[in-house]
């Protein structure tokens, strides 16, 4: 038995899931009595790897081909079942974001095992592994056993700590031959600008129908720039043609989980909060003192964002030295 | 062309949850049940398909005998026909597997899915039937074109900060994300016409589930919140909060 943690890295560089999930398969492997070793894909990267001692993984797997240079499901698999092979691991975890996502079925119904994806959390009572994941958009929790010999977990991102535990990590290069990819990427657009990614950001900034009409978005823009925030946005404001879905928080859109969430005339559907509620502290800015949000929210302003907008900007960015 | 879509009938997002005496699964007796909102793209795409090329359209459902309501709601959108593999409200078996042995049995060029089920909200039933069937398969799909002739297909889909532009050959299964359409609402003539569309009830092929459901709970109430202020006024005051209590910014 050992963990094996799949450490996202895209254009050379690894995610902050990544460094979560590598993190959390130390912790795990400790808890259990086991080791943990973690794996890297791609092209070129073989030298990166070595940087996933910082976190305390002592073995370190790389699968550095061109073929795999951009990701491709099928392609990816196959290096996970091998390095899963190699390391005779029996947990493999990684990231449930857009690649884990896409990746953890696949590689699940390859190695015949049963899956849990967007975990949250991991109980090892017993020496007996359970995960807890949210469940009805997270008005509860599923607590599940997986009863095969690999067990496939994607954990949620932004809700494991990655931990400072710097080690001497063995780099162990694994040549395969990569089959050709029958789904081949041609393209990758890429929004413009250096965002921060709404999943991995630990203070979002979204704005709703409240802001009345699209230009003045940018004060949601300028408040999350003052906090060095992303920003996301309601249904309402991305059906309205406002904003583009990748913005989009909630059951259709994306499920975040950052330290501090600012919701500014966001009313606070059920739908809504099924993208946010895991969000470790809430502010809500709303004129309408019965707003649901408030119901979920820490702290919260009632009054008109036209006037505590512009005022919490200020404050926040002389706050913040800026 | 032949599609299958597969749809899976969900309580509806308002739904208010609870769960159930064993511990293990939701009360659902006060439920109004929906088809789950991401297979509306997925049956809207397949119709779009349908027109174009011509072929026909199957709905593809594991669910109780109370998931043919929704059927019907999928035929008379336009689809063809439908098979409902008939399981207990609480099914224990691997429904993966069930769905890529009912696949089997049936042509196909295209078979199509919602994003995730918004009640497990797993995200993983397109890729593991692919798997099963061995097929190459794209998820989170917001574009979708094919090439008549050639079977070439192009689709856009979603990733972190931007798009990925891929091509495949069908057979090939696609996970549908908001974006691919605007899904149809049946209209009248298409509601008496599902009435007499074929539906073929059966059982599935049960094999053990690879996971099981320990306990089900609800999250712990958030503890009601603070009221700052009212207007520009609380602003100092929830910034101190935001620093010195929460320690967020
Ligand atoms: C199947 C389904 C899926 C859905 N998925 C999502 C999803 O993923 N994400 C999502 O967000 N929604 C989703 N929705 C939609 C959801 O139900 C709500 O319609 C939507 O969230 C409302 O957006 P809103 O809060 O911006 O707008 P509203 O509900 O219109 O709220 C606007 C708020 O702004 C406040 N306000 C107005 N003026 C001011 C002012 N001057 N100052 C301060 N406050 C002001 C108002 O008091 C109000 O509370 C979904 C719905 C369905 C049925
Ligand atoms: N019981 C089911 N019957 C038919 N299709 C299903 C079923 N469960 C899931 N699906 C399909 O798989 C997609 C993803 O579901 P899931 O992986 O369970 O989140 C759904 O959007 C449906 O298209």
């Amino acid at each position: 038995m050992s963990i094996l943690a799949f450490a996202e890295q895209r254009n050379g560089a690894f995610r902050k899931s990544g460094f979560e999930v590598a993190s959390e398969a130390k912790r795990l492997a400790d808890k259990l009595g086991t080791s943990a070793a973690a794996l890297v894909v791609g092209s070129g990267i073989e030298k990166m790897a070595a940087e996933l001692g910082k976190y305390g993984i002592t073995k370190i797997y790389v699968i550095d081909d061109a073929g795999l240079d951009k990701y491709s499901t099928e392609g990816y698999t196959q290096a996970i079942e091998e390095a899963v092979k190699k390391e005779k691991a029996t947990i493999i975890l990684m990231p449930a974001s857009a690649m884990g996502r896409d990746l953890g079925p696949r590689v699940a119904g390859r190695l015949k095992a049963g899956l849990a994806t967007d975990v949250t959390h991991f109980d090892t009572d017993g020496g007996k592994l359970t995960v807890t994941r949210p469940v009805m958009a997270g008005k509860a929790f599923q607590k599940i056993a997986i009863k095969t010999a690999h067990q496939v977990i994607s954990l949620r991102p932004n809700v494991f700590r990655a931990q400072e535990n710097p080690v001497q990590a063995n780099v162990e290069k694994l040549s395969i031959a990569i089959k050709p990819a029958r789904v081949k990427v041609k393209d990758m657009v890429v929004e413009s600008g250096k965002k921060i990614e709404l999943t991995e950001a630990d203070i979002i900034v979204s704005g709703g129908r409240g802001l009345k009409a699209p230009e003045h978005w940018e004060m949601i823009v300028k408040l999350a720039d003052a906090l060095g925030a992303a920003h996301g946005a309601s249904r309402a404001v991305v059906d309205a043609g406002w904003r583009s879905h990748e913005e989009q928080v909630g059951q259709t859109g994306k499920t975040v989980s950052p330290q501090l969430y600012i919701a500014v005339g966001i009313s606070g559907a059920i739908q809504h909060l099924a993208g946010m509620s895991s969000s470790k502290y809430i502010v809500a800015i709303n004129s309408d003192a019965e707003a649901p949000i408030f119901k979920i929210s820490d702290y919260g302003i009632v009054g008109d964002l036209f006037e505590v907008l512009p005022e919490l900007t200020k404050q926040a960015a002389q706050m913040k030295g800026k | 062309m032949n599609i299958i879509v597969c749809m899976k009938q969900v309580p509806d997002s308002e739904t208010r949850v609870k769960t159930a005496p064993d511990g293990k699964s939701l009360d659902l007796s006060a439920v109004n049940f929906v088809i789950n909102p991401h297979d509306e793209f997925a049956i809207e795409e397949a119709i779009r398909l349908k027109e174009q090329f011509s072929g026909e359209v199957t709905v593809l459902t594991l669910g109780p005998e109370r998931a043919e309501n929704d059927i019907r709601k999928a035929l008379a959108m336009g689809a063809d026909k439908a098979v409902l593999l008939k399981t207990d409200a609480n099914f224990s078996g691997d429904v993966a597997h069930a769905l890529a042995e009912q696949i089997k049995t049936m042509p196909y060029d295209l078979l199509l899915f919602g994003k995730q089920a918004i009640d497990e909200d797993s995200s993983q039933m397109a890729q593991l039937v692919a798997e099963m069937l061995d097929l190459p398969c794209v998820t989170v799909v917001v574009k979708l074109d094919i090439n008549q002739e050639s079977k070439v297909c192009t689709a856009e889909r979603e990733i972190e900060g931007g798009k990925e532009i891929v091509e495949f050959s069908l057979p090939a299964v696609i996970g549908t994300q908001k974006g691919l359409n605007e899904p149809r609402l049946p209209n009248l003539k298409g509601i008496m016409a599902a009435k007499k569309k074929p539906l073929e009830k059966k059982e599935p092929v049960i094999s053990a589930a690879t996971t099981e459901i320990v306990a089900i709970e609800l999250p712990p109430a958030r503890p009601a919140g603070k009221i700052v202020g009212k207007g520009a006024d609380a602003v100092p005051e929830l910034l101190r909060l935001l620093h010195e209590e929460a320690k967020v910014i």
